[in-house]
């Protein structure tokens, strides 16, 4: 038992924010080493100094008790570490093998040898049971296999180190079990393993010893046998995680919306959606769970007029919406919390008054004829600030000085302080704390209970699971089937695998 | 008949290889992620250089090595403003093609005065290549030519080579693609936009030098008249590829050979609608007339991760 790494008194200060404070971490050889924290506790950016990305401010990396200095990742990949990013560093048009060799020198430099290059990924690819042809462009591969491929790339320069960071965040979770498997076997043959997760179960179910991060320190440092998810969880965000929600009882009243044989196609021109019926009703919570990119946002952009519908029809309380245009949809009490709360959700660059009023500024009471009405703007902005406890100095704080799960609560404001027939939320909760997580779905679950309908698309098993009433698992565009809460996780991950339900028995 | 179809290609390939000669320049700079809109300027500022040079050393190729060098030296200026200092490139090659006609129109004027009478220049002039040259067909058109049309037959089938069979290829199509995800595999990024800018910039000053000591042999105030942007779009209908590079820059020298030879011909048409023929056809090429799957590559940002916080 020797120790592999250790981190003494690392710092790292950003501009406003003071990423990692003191932080001491130590690493067995051959360990599975859980990296545990809210979104923002420093976990990332510790990665990003031992990997070269980030220089610290103050602190000392030794290997194999040896001091060492990583000011790239060039250094970094020489001393055997290698990472696996959250979001994957691969070119999608090149192929599988190039993107491993890349930057590598062949014995040919500077020729490119892609043969050799191939025939050693082949064996390797095999030794660690590996299923990807060297040939295949990146672009074809399933997520699963661009992870894989992501680890296949740090093995072949030889990294005896491997940081990987929030791996089962895009997987299934059959492909979870499988990636863990396949990460004891690594730490079996000696690989050290860092894992960065924010997620106790797994934590649980597959680390070594755990290393707990709040507020950019470390708290803990623990054996997994030694502790529990209770205790995880208060030295993680101070407190127990609420894992089930209070709920009215499940009572569907009338149909508020129903799709028909919804298609409808990519940016690329593809077909995004192949045909998707679905129903949601008054009262209910409807979950969309589905691995990230199988036409969840299609599906969205259909709905709120973002996008064309080639085919079938969108039915609003009876009404025809099929590619109306954003603003009649909006009009008809549809609210969106978009999935990408700094691309679509918010002005940045605006203050707290213009994003609140964005839908409505030109409606009475808040215009007369082409007038504001600023008292009446004020109020509201006030009110809903008050209400969904935003914590800002002042309603004309520019959005970017506020921290992403204030922004969400502007979002959340805004969209729910309309009269409102039908919630449309995605990823809701993606990028924020557990406090803000929360409160952001009791403020869901409350719309729920006030008899209105709720459209939730999620990646996040664990939030699917907790708020929906019924769940609709999409794949490849089309809808696997419709599951209650009370599934098996197995079975649910087999339809998010592009199973139909009647498949999986 | 066949002699006039001859004397016309010929004609073709002495006017599409300055094109040629730019466009594979700006090739691995666009591949890396970088679009140097500024070809226009460098190449006018070797123009002058290279015309210069051979006034004072009377060797044409020591004008075309200047010329080169000048526009590698220019595109320093652009590579510092867009890789080191993160500025926007197409306003950064804006201002490199102001630049570049103001200081080729101030050299001339220094260099030669204001009189009209521009003196005589050492300049290439045709040279037939031995046995090549009596092949029927192609002799005539491929090898009947000035000497820096041989040199870009050589250097074609070489950047096509580095780009899709070395390592450095690999790292300049990659870089384009995905610049952070090179950094992560400890590619410096910078270094191969630095180097495939200044290579591009000295590709521009050639094919500058080739206008004023090829296809002409004097300096006049603004030369190059769109050529630059031509070869801008010569690397666009040719899909970001050398060989698709050379069909595109055939395609356009063609027009512009199709507008000297029917000013000459006394159709009636008025030659300036002659004139218009290559721009017009650029045009087009940018507009998606020919269909191209216009690739380009995925990236246009600044590339540096280290210590930014995001």
């Amino acid at each position: 038992m020797s120790t592999k790494l250790q981190m003494k008194n690392i710092c790292k200060y950003f501009p406003e924010v003071v990423a990692n404070k003191n932080v001491d971490l130590e690493v067995i050889k051959g360990e599975i080493h859980a990296l545990l924290g809210e979104n923002g506790a420093g976990k990332t950016t510790l990665m990003n100094i031992l990997y070269g990305l980030y220089s610290p401010n103050a602190g000392e990396i030794y290997l194999d008790g040896q001091k060492v200095l990583i000011d790239s990742p060039r250094a970094a990949i020489r001393l055997g570490i290698g990472m696996v990013h959250q979001h994957f560093m691969l070119i999608p048009s090149l192929t599988a093998v190039e993107n491993v060799i890349l930057g590598m020198k062949s014995a040919k430099s500077p020729r490119l040898d892609l043969q050799e290059a191939a025939a050693r990924f082949s064996s390797l690819a095999k030794q660690y049971g590996f299923n990807i042809q060297p040939w295949v462009k990146v672009s074809t591969l399933t997520v699963g296999q661009q992870q894989r491929l992501e680890i296949l790339k740090a093995l072949i320069r030889g990294a005896d180190l491997l940081i990987l960071d929030e791996p089962t965040a895009v997987l299934t979770p059959q492909e979870v079990d499988g990636l863990f498997i396949m990460l004891k076997k690594l730490a079996i043959k000696g690989h050290t393993i860092i894992l960065i997760t924010h997620k106790l179960k797994e934590v649980m179910s597959f680390s070594d010893r755990i290393t707990v991060l709040r507020g950019g320190s470390v708290v803990a440092t623990l054996k997994k046998e030694d502790t529990n998810p209770e205790e995880l969880s208060k030295f993680m965000v101070g407190r127990e995680i609420i894992e089930e929600y209070a709920k009215a009882s499940y009572n569907p009243q009338d149909l508020v919306l129903e799709l028909n044989k919804l298609s409808c196609n990519s940016d690329r021109g593809l077909e995004a959606l192949k045909g998707i019926d679905l129903q949601v009703h008054k009262g209910e919570i409807l979950g969309i769970c589905g691995v990230d990119g199988n036409g969840q946002t299609e599906l969205v952009d259909c709905i709120t007029g973002l996008t064309r519908v080639t085919n079938g029809e969108i039915l609003l309380n009876g009404e025809n919406i099929t590619n109306m245009h954003p603003r009649e949809i909006i009009d008809r009490n549809v609210s969106h919390i978009p999935e990408d709360r700094h691309k679509r959700g918010v002005v940045l660059a605006m203050n707290l008054i213009e994003n609140i009023m964005m839908m409505d500024y030109y409606k009475p009471p808040y215009a007369k004829g082409i007038v504001l009405q600023w008292k009446k703007i004020e109020s509201r902005v006030d009110n809903l600030i008050n209400d969904y406890q935003v914590k800002t100095p002042s309603s004309k704080e520019i959005m970017n000085n506020l921290s992403g799960g204030n922004q969400q609560k502007v979002v959340l404001g805004r969209e729910m302080t309309r009269d409102l027939d039908l919630l449309i939320a995605m990823h809701p909760a993606r990028g924020l704390d557990v406090g803000a997580t929360e409160y952001i779905h009791k403020k869901i679950i409350e719309v729920r209970d006030d008899a209105k309908a709720v459209l939730l698309i999620s990646t996040e098993l664990d939030e699917i699971l907790a708020l929906s009433d019924k769940i609709a698992v999409i794949y490849g565009g089309e809808i696997m089937g419709i599951v209650t809460p009370q599934v098996q996780i197995h079975e649910l991950g087999l339809m998010m695998a592009g199973a139909k339900k009647n498949q999986t028995n | 008949m066949y002699n006039e179809a001859i004397i016309f290609f010929a004609a073709a390939v002495r006017t599409s290889t300055p094109l040629l000669i730019a466009a594979l320049g700006l090739l691995y700079g666009s591949r890396a992620g970088i679009r140097n809109i500024g070809a226009e300027g460098m190449m006018l500022i070797g123009a002058i250089v290279g015309v210069a040079g051979s006034y004072y050393t009377g060797n044409p190729w020591v004008g075309a090595l200047l010329a080169s060098l000048s526009g590698a030296l220019t595109s320093l200026i652009f590579a510092f403003l867009v890789v080191t200092a993160g500025a926007y490139p197409p306003v950064c090659g804006t201002a490199i093609n102001l630049f570049g006609l103001g200081v080729s129109t101030v050299l001339a004027r220094v260099i030669f005065g204001m009189n009209t009478t521009m003196p005589i220049i050492a300049s290439f002039s045709k040279i037939n290549v031995p046995l090549l040259s009596k092949l029927p067909v192609l002799g005539p058109i491929l090898f009947q030519q000035n000497p820096l049309v041989y040199v870009t037959i050589i250097i074609l089938p070489m950047i096509h080579y580095v780009l899709f069979k070395t390592e450095l290829g690999l790292k300049i199509r990659a870089v384009g693609e995905n610049p952070k995800a090179c950094e992560t595999v400890g590619i410096n990024v910078c270094s191969i936009r630095y180097g495939t800018i200044v290579y591009g910039g000295f590709m521009c000053g050639l094919a500058g030098a080739y206008v004023s000591m090829a296809l002409l042999s004097f300096f006049t105030e603004n030369m190059i008249a769109g050529r630059g942007f031509i070869a801008l779009a010569v690397l666009t209908v040719g899909n970001l590829n050398p060989l698709g590079a050379l069909g595109a820059a055939l395609l356009f020298g063609a027009g512009e050979a199709v507008q000297y030879r029917l000013q000459v011909s006394g159709t009636g048409v008025p030659y300036q609608f002659a004139m218009m023929i290559p721009y017009a056809m650029t045009l087009l090429a940018l507009s998606g007339i020919f269909k191209k799957p216009v690739k380009s590559s995925a990236s246009n940002g600044i590339p540096t991760m280290k210590n930014r916080g995001d």
